[in-house]
């Protein structure tokens, strides 16, 4: 953290490029802006090629020796494979509208992150080994030959894009630097060269259910732990139950709300909100130990990785007979659900269309997937004026939102968390309309590089998002950034007091539980943090 | 000064000096007359198919549209139907929008640090306006050439050469159409020489096509206003290219077969090039897919079975932790390794 820039020094940087040409300016890995590699036990545990030692800043990278084969063979069957891969290596004219859009771009300006150069770094070997035209004018028709720079500019610039797909809502063929990204990382897996953030957290899922490797009887006792402060906060005890058979809906959120601050406090909430149907309403729900994650760092990994991790969804929900699936605010997550899911996994015919037991909404929109989103379902029963709610618990914020990129640009996900959000509490302001909605600005630390060690990169990437939140605190006195999104409830603390210190990050459904009425609770003079309740406290001044 | 647009400016005055010395100098009228473009026309089609072919050739496994806007879920909120479109006649519109209008380029926006380090973002609708000028005057002036292989001319293409030239500047009247694309190309053109970041990402790729068709334009103008052609020894030569009776009529002028030889070599350049474009928008995914993903499967052609971390398994390593924690079970803990522990222990209490 020491070697951190200042904030200023990241606001004064050039926007204009070097003067050597691009394929000649030679790579550059910079600690604080990659993370480390992978640990070999993790990549062998779930038996991807070439788990070994290796590191970024040595020469050598121990790569197999013929590696260049292996990309060339890898970019082949991907270019048969995916039609978005061929296409996209092709229609590019290099506009750059692109350019200024990638949050990284205007956080570091280093050319490479200009969506358009970061594909050119892949197209480039395209036009070598599979275009007639690259192989015959060579340079000049931008092309150029594999090499060991090359690779470590692919690894150190695929690992510097969040796959947030910023740059797609503006490119006139709908170019996605996303989809780039994800078939450049699996090519870099062919190799073993993964970094450890996602190499690890994505053995961990694959053996104990989730990211954080959390054991079954440490997750219950986790949220174990949750029911009491519940109980203490409200007086009522919430009993949610694990791995049960024939319940009606399976709950699955990321283990990140489990594990650590701000996420625990949206934990609490969803179990607050649980609670209050289940007694309010007989709702009939059960969270589940072996499926315990919703995110997918095997998304940042693989297609195939992907696949293995995201198959316990429809998995447990099948072994325990449930009619449905209920997801929490995770990123990534949703966009694997909506996009991926089905045709990775499905047809998940064991189970049935999703109707909320409650107001018997059907929702036609999860018809095929049967897993529908927890802002959707909180906007039917906040709709229904199922919910029995006291904004004034939270007039204390004053919240902006934070579109997490996937759900607003892998779904549109956009007014179901607002509705929420003003229904809950009483002071809401948007931020400016160039940063939010699909034209949203990402953490800068998505799709697995929210670790600690490349905390420049991410306090970089994620100026632009932190820049409009300043905006709205300046203006609005916004203390309070809403998000639905598991990453971001992890980073966005370390970015607001990096560049907004007086902003702190909550989750929507922490604000529901703040604000959700249980049935027999006491005097609420907190909030789910603990914290005292201005108003409140004067309240019972008074009526003493 | 940049080697990738002194390139392209070379090679296009290199293209006009092999067509006027081949014509004017050495007498080869028939070969970029007759031969060169019936080649080019044979490459162009050939390689366009090829190119699409080849794209369509490849699957498309999972359903990745971009989503622009308000999802399709509960009646209370309002979808954004072209933006995220859940039917296959709102992809239409979407594509149509995008093809006709660019409305993603439309959305442009240009980022600027102001004072106190505040990111502002602009509308930037110039790249927007010059790329929409350019297509429409193209297409107009390729239609306005339909005269020269048609006979008789219809009607319809009268009607819009007169609104073409209805600014009425002197005889013969100015094609607005042919102006703005000369503009157009040459502004496209300094905004990649002069905008640092264009320029950084512009390859030889990106200058030669806006040379060469700044050449098309240039000539086809030198020819209409100023040199002033044999216009009817030019419909000649065209009509006879398009009935399959090749002719060569006298004295069109070398300029007339520079202004040919240029056109064949953009159609042969096209299929290996960047201008593949206009096929590739229509098979993007990102955009011509429908947004109803959880409502309705996609389907992967080669999506095949994976390795998977089973809950047998999983309970298999964790049984013990789970019985304690009471977290339910399939299967009960076995009691027999118990025993043989307590037998070990009682032996070494011995």
């Amino acid at each position: 953290m020491s070697d951190t820039p200042k904030p200023e020094e990241i606001l004064s940087r050039s926007h204009t490029p070097p003067k050597t040409g691009w394929m000649d300016t030679p790579i550059d890995i910079r600690p604080g802006m990659y993370c480390y590699a992978s640990n070999p036990k993790s990549v062998d545990y779930v038996g991807l090629p070439y788990p070994r030692q290796w590191n970024p800043m040595e020469d050598d990278w121990n790569l197999p020796d013929n590696w260049k084969e292996i990309i060339f063979e890898g970019m082949r069957d991907r270019l048969d494979r995916f039609r978005s891969f061929k296409v996209f290596m092709d229609i590019c004219v290099r506009c750059g509208a692109c350019a200024d859009k990638c949050h990284f771009f205007i956080g570091t300006g280093d050319p490479k992150n200009m969506p358009v150069l970061r594909a050119e770094l892949i197209r480039s070997v395209y036009r070598n080994d599979f275009t007639r035209f690259g192989k015959i004018f060579g340079k000049m028709a931008g092309a150029r030959p594999m090499s060991l720079d090359v690779l470590k500019e692919w690894w150190y610039y695929l690992f510097q894009c969040t796959e947030c797909r910023r740059c797609s809502v503006f490119c006139p063929y709908g170019i996605d630097t996303a989809e780039i990204t994800i078939i450049g990382r699996e090519l870099l897996n062919l190799l073993g060269l993964n970094i450890d953030w996602i190499a690890t957290p994505v053995a961990n899922c694959y053996r104990t259910g989730n990211h954080l490797g959390i054991q079954p009887h440490a997750y219950k006792d986790m949220i174990d732990f949750f029911c009491e402060d519940i109980e203490e906060i409200t007086g009522v005890l919430p009993k949610p139950s694990l791995n049960r058979k024939g319940a009606e809906i399976l709950f699955i959120t990321p283990s990140g709300d489990v594990f650590a601050d701000p996420g625990t406090y949206t934990a609490m909430g969803y179990l607050i909100l649980f609670d209050f149907l289940e007694k309010k309403y007989g709702l009939d729900i059960t969270w589940s130990t072996y499926a315990s994650e919703g995110g997918n760092f095997g998304f940042f990994t693989s297609h195939e990785t992907m696949k293995r991790l995201n198959a316990k969804m429809y998995a447990e929900a099948k072994r325990l007979g449930v009619k449905w699936i209920l997801g929490g605010e995770c990123g990534h997550m949703w966009r694997v659900i909506n996009q991926y899911m089905d045709t990775m996994n499905g047809p998940a015919d064991h189970l049935d269309v999703p109707v909320s037991p409650i107001t018997g909404t059907r929702f036609e929109n999860a018809a095929s997937t049967k897993m529908v989103h927890i802002t959707e379902f909180l906007s039917d029963l906040i709709y229904h004026d199922k919910l029995d709610l006291d904004k004034s618990r939270n007039d204390h914020l004053k919240v902006t939102f934070h579109d997490s990129c996937n759900p607003a640009r892998g779904m549109g996900l956009l007014d179901e968390p607002r509705y929420v959000i003003q229904n809950v509490c009483n002071n809401f302001y948007d931020m400016p309309s160039n940063t939010i909605r699909e034209q949203t600005f990402c953490c800068g630390s998505g799709a697995g590089l929210n670790a600690g060690e490349d905390m420049e990169l991410r306090l970089s990437g994620g100026l632009p998002r932190a820049n409009a939140v300043r905006h709205v605190h300046e203006k609005h006195g916004v203390n309070m950034l809403a998000c639905i999104c598991a990453i971001d409830r992890a980073v966005l603390p370390a970015l607001m007091e990096y560049w907004v210190p007086e902003v702190d990050v909550t989750g929507i459904c922490e604000m529901v539980g703040n604000a959700l009425n249980l049935p027999g609770q006491k005097k609420r003079t907190t909030d789910l943090r603990g914290e005292d309740l201005p108003g409140m406290e004067e309240e019972e001044d008074a009526d003493e | 000064m940049n080697r990738h647009y002194m390139f392209s400016l070379i090679a296009v005055l290199l293209l006009f000096l092999i067509a006027y010395v081949g014509v004017a100098a050495v007498g080869l009228e028939a070969l970029f007359g007759i031969i060169i473009p019936y080649a080019a026309i044979v490459v162009f089609t050939i390689g366009f198919i090829y190119r699409v072919v080849g794209w369509a050739r490849s699957p498309v496994p999972f359903c990745i549209p971009t989503t622009c806007g308000q999802q399709k879920s509960l009646p209370i909120f309002k979808q954004a139907k072209i933006d995220n479109p859940s039917t296959k006649g709102n992809v239409v519109i979407r594509m149509i929008l995008e093809i006709v209008l660019f409305r993603s380029l439309f959305r442009n926006t240009k980022m600027k640090v102001k004072e106190g380090g505040k990111l502002f973002y602009g509308f930037e609708l110039w790249l927007w306006l010059f790329a929409l000028a350019f297509h429409y005057a193209f297409a107009t002036v390729l239609v306005r050439h339909l005269r020269f292989f048609t006979e008789p001319v219809p009607q319809w293409l009268q009607l819009l050469e007169n609104v073409d030239s209805f600014m009425q500047i002197g005889l013969p009247g100015v094609f607005l159409s042919g102006v703005v694309l000369l503009a157009a190309v040459t502004l496209l053109f300094l905004r990649r020489v002069l905008l640092p970041q264009i320029r950084y990402i512009s390859l030889a790729n990106d200058y030669f096509p806006l040379v060469l068709i700044f050449g098309i334009a240039f000539t086809g103008i030198l020819m209409r206003y100023f040199i002033k052609v044999d216009v009817v020894g030019a419909k000649q030569l065209a009509y006879g290219l398009v009935s399959f009776h090749p002719t060569i009529p006298e004295g069109i002028g070398a300029v007339f077969y520079v202004h040919v030889f240029f056109v064949s070599v953009l159609l042969a350049y096209f299929p290996f090039s960047k201008l593949m474009h206009l096929g590739g928008i229509f098979m993007s995914p990102t955009r011509n897919m429908t947004t109803n993903t959880r409502e309705v499967r996609h389907v992967n052609p080669w999506n095949y079975p994976v390795k998977v971390h089973t809950y047998e398994e999983y309970e298999d390593e964790f049984r013990e932790k789970m019985v304690e924690a009471e977290v339910p079970v399939d299967k009960e803990l076995a009691p027999e390794p118990e025993e043989p522990e307590a037998d070990e222990t009682s032996e070494e209490k011995e």
